[in-house]
């Protein structure tokens, strides 16, 4: 133990002293959250949600091209009249691999393999099989169920969390946080059209529980001010508390979002949409548990005894 | 020490208990550290189990069947319409017999037989029994009076549910044997559901085949034995309409063969039912069976003519057993006895039920990761494990300094609590687990980081050193807590909802908030106790290098 040097550590975002007005930015923000849930909203309700086979049903297949890149405009026309539907072809990771979707095939149970079949005979022996995945309709109706309930269980089990252990007001407050969050990505999720599956879901899930740790961290810090300081008024009270909070909202947010960005580069691409989807949650989170948070305590009011 | 505070102070009965369960986990963490020849030297106390890898990461194939459990009511039905009206008929009570939708419907010709009829009706009713032991009071079957000539009989939704139970306990005892059969190591096939199978085969990417295998309807057929050379050694021997077998099982690990005639007696599809039971005069367990009406008829006639002869019973072209005949068997029922084991007998019986699959099976879902996908997803994952911890590493040192380090120092044991505790369970890893285990690593940092801007907090408003790091660690305990239940709630629904790969995820990070609420806060706590004490016999007023 005495041989432990005496490193000093670095100061990294050290706001105490120069109060930031919360409280007055969010009267800018609230307009800017406003306009970018309804732009999501819009974005979902035009361009729809693009249903993985998870929760669609149907197929794909990923495959890698032996020698040199992958030519899709010759896949296409391979696969194209093969009478099987609505086929998807698209780049996947890099030059060489190509994914391959195709539609739910109905008939028999087999169906579904023999169109993927089909379509591996016809692009060819230039390339090697990666990955196949068959999904039923009653197993992709189960799942959306199954998906749905969980977001929706989670989200109450947080509001039931916040409202036992804060006041109403802190509840509600968390609840548009969340919601915020997840309409938002969701929005992002959507303009990038990249495919809503399983692992979307439960990117989703991952984001609620940093958003409403990140909030449960803030209003438990007003609370606290809000018993030490009794004569302050509570706008000043809120943003005090998000002062003295935020070196560790901002240290905590940078340590775990390099970390998913480690994932996103070197994980491959299986689930860089996945940790693309958890990289924008923690920054959508973080700014919620501000900007969301607090504006909603100010205008409803924290009982003080 | 007494006079230092309340969270700096630890009994030496705590301190060495803390270190143990870090040394303990150590310790089953090692085997992942080398290579599984290395493992294979190692004496056998040390423990040598490593992470199992899921089948995105390994490269196979995830099947899920489901059962059709109305094919299956509907055989049911049947058989249950045939039974009742040879019952009557044998009874010689005139009535029209027919199936409705739930159960059969009796139409008695003459009212005067209802009593009868009843009474008789009712005798077929069993306790359900679940082949070892008699179970409650719950029957088979439930009958009904409707009015004076009408007799409704049905399966009681306890035998119902029974039944599904059974038939899919028997599919899967099937589906292991001709996975098994393949030739692929650990296939993992387990009842998911109500009437689901989720078959698991690592290794395997050809999956038309493996569908083939497993779809096919499996062949049970009764076989007499040649008259004069039962058991040879060889295959392949052919004599005329004899043709040598191997036996499922080898005797004291010898191949074994019999010669059987190629054409079979009975076949599987004549085969009513078959139970385990016990033998009422030498208490043995047994298998008795039942043949329907042809079934019956053929191996009546066989059975009295090869009294004293054994007759084989083969499933999927391997014999399961070559039993004595030791009395003709008239009434289509026999049993067969043999040195069973309960367990044996009871397996036996189930793999003779199920013989041919009771109802269909399809695949509702199928996944297949190739193995050069797989090797790619371990070496990318353990890549971005790798960097991403490093660069975690690195920016809590550069915050925190010292107190950095010690924080890296409760992360090193959380990951090895972490390998250690997957690797017992036996909990595989999948990709979005390595994703889970890096978001866990941030959440145990994050820990850190509350306590450690907090203690500067206190700092700066002017506290001591010790009573900093004392209020630090008290006050931000509860907010760790409070944002780690948050977080394993919803890790727990996640696991609910789980399919493969999610639930890795979801296992990963549960296990992980677990970890490092004890590593962050407990173990990181402990070393800074330590430290201050060692820091205090220097100088009295210490000063944080925070």
């Amino acid at each position: 133990m005495l041989f432990i040097p005496n490193m000093k550590g670095h100061r990294l975002f050290q706001f105490r002293n120069n109060s930031i007005d919360f409280i007055a930015l969010s009267r800018f923000l609230i307009p800017s959250s406003l306009a970018a849930i309804l732009t999501s909203l819009l974005l979902i309700s035009f361009l729809g949600v693009n249903f993985g086979v998870d929760f669609n049903g149907g197929s794909i297949v990923e495959i890698r091209s032996k020698e040199g890149l992958a030519d899709i405009a010759k896949i296409r026309d391979a696969v194209s009249n093969l009478g099987l539907g609505d086929i998807q072809i698209q780049m996947f990771g890099s030059e060489k691999d190509v994914l391959i979707r195709v539609e739910q095939q109905y008939g028999d149970d087999n169906s579904q393999k023999y169109a993927l079949e089909k379509i591996i005979s016809a692009v060819g022996k230039n390339y090697e099989k990666r990955r196949t995945e068959i999904v039923g309709p009653v197993v992709s109706s189960e799942l959306r169920n199954a998906g749905l309930i969980a977001v929706f269980c989670s989200i109450l089990a947080i509001i039931c969390y916040v409202w036992f252990r804060f006041e109403w007001q802190f509840a509600v407050g968390t609840v548009f946080a969340l919601i915020h969050d997840i309409i938002i990505t969701i929005g992002v999720f959507v303009s990038l059209q990249f495919e809503f599956d399983l692992s979307t879901v439960a990117a989703l899930m991952t984001i609620l529980g940093y958003s409403v740790n990140d909030t449960v961290v803030v209003s438990d810090r007003i609370r606290e001010n809000l018993k030490k300081y009794k004569k302050l008024k509570l706008s000043t009270v809120i943003n005090r508390s998000i002062n003295e909070v935020l070196s560790r909202t901002l240290i905590t947010s940078l340590t775990t979002l390099i970390g998913l960005l480690a994932l996103y580069l070197f994980g491959g691409h299986v689930i860089q949409d996945f940790t693309f989807t958890m990289m924008f949650g923690v920054i959508i989170g973080t700014y919620s548990s501000i900007f969301v948070l607090a504006p909603i305590l100010e205008i409803l009011g924290v009982k003080r005894g | 020490m007494k006079e230092l505070t309340v969270m700096l102070y630890f009994p030496r009965w705590k301190i060495v208990l803390i270190f143990g369960v870090c040394l303990i986990a150590t310790f089953f963490a090692m085997p992942n550290f080398f290579h599984t020849k290395t493992l294979k030297s190692w004496p056998a106390w040390l423990p040598k189990k490593q992470l199992s890898l899921g089948l995105d990461l390994q490269g196979g194939a995830h099947l899920l069947y489901s059962m059709n459990t109305n094919e299956l009511k509907t055989n049911m039905l049947r058989n249950l319409r045939g039974d009742v009206r040879q019952r009557l008929t044998d009874a010689k009570i005139g009535q029209i017999t027919g199936r409705i939708s739930n159960g059969v419907k009796v139409l008695l010709s003459n009212p005067d037989d209802m009593p009868n009829s009843l009474e008789r009706l009712r005798q077929m009713s069993q306790p359900i029994s679940n082949s070892i032991i008699h179970v409650g009071i719950e029957k088979t079957l439930r009958v009904t009076k409707i009015n004076d000539r009408v007799i409704h009989i049905s399966y009681s939704d306890a035998y119902l549910k029974h039944l599904v139970t059974e038939s899919i306990s028997g599919a899967i005892e099937t589906i292991r044997r001709r996975v098994d059969a393949f030739g692929t190591s650990e296939p993992n096939i387990v009842r998911q559901g109500e009437d689901r199978i989720l078959v698991q085969v690592p290794g395997i990417e050809n999956t038309t085949s493996l569908r083939e295998l497993i779809g096919k309807t499996a062949k049970l057929t009764f076989h007499s034995v040649h008259p004069t050379q039962t058991i040879s050694s060889t295959s392949q021997q052919i004599q005329g309409e004899y043709k040598s077998y191997p036996l499922a099982e080898n005797l004291n690990e010898v191949e074994t063969f019999y010669l059987l005639k190629e054409v079979p007696v009975v076949r599987g599809d004549q085969l009513k039912d078959a139970r385990q039971g016990y033998d009422q005069q030498t208490n043995e367990p047994i298998i008795t069976f039942t043949f329907n009406q042809e079934g019956a008829r053929a191996f009546a006639k066989f059975t009295s003519r090869n009294v004293n002869r054994p007759f084989a019973i083969l499933l999927d072209g391997k014999i399961l057993s070559a039993p004595i005949i030791r009395e003709p068997i008239m009434g289509g029922s026999g049993q067969i006895s043999g040195s069973f084991t309960p367990k044996a007998a009871n397996e036996l019986a189930i793999q003779l039920r199920s013989g041919s699959l009771p109802a269909d099976l399809t695949v509702i879902e199928e996944r297949t990761v190739g193995p050069s996908l797989g090797a790619d997803s371990i070496s990318s994952g353990l890549l971005a494990g790798s960097v991403g911890l490093t660069a975690m590493i690195f920016i809590t040192v550069w915050v925190y300094g010292t107190f950095g380090v010690f924080a890296v120092v409760g992360l090193i044991f959380n990951g090895m609590l972490i390998i250690a505790i997957m690797s017992t369970i036996g909990f595989a890893l999948t990709l979005p687990g390595i994703a889970g285990l890096i978001l866990t690593m941030g959440m145990a940092v994050d820990a850190n980081v509350l306590i450690y801007e907090r203690i500067r907090e206190e700092l700066a408003s002017g506290k001591l050193a010790i009573l900093a790091v004392d209020t630090g660690f008290s006050r931000a305990i509860s907010t760790i807590v409070d944002s780690q239940l948050t977080t394993l709630s919803a890790a727990i629904i996640m696991f609910w909802l789980g399919s493969g790969p999610i639930r890795g995820f979801a296992m990963a990070l549960s296990i992980g908030i677990f970890t490092s609420i004890f590593t962050a806060v407990t173990v990181v706590r402990l070393i800074i106790a330590l430290w201050v004490q060692a820091e205090r016999r220097k100088n009295r007023n210490i000063a944080l290098p925070i």
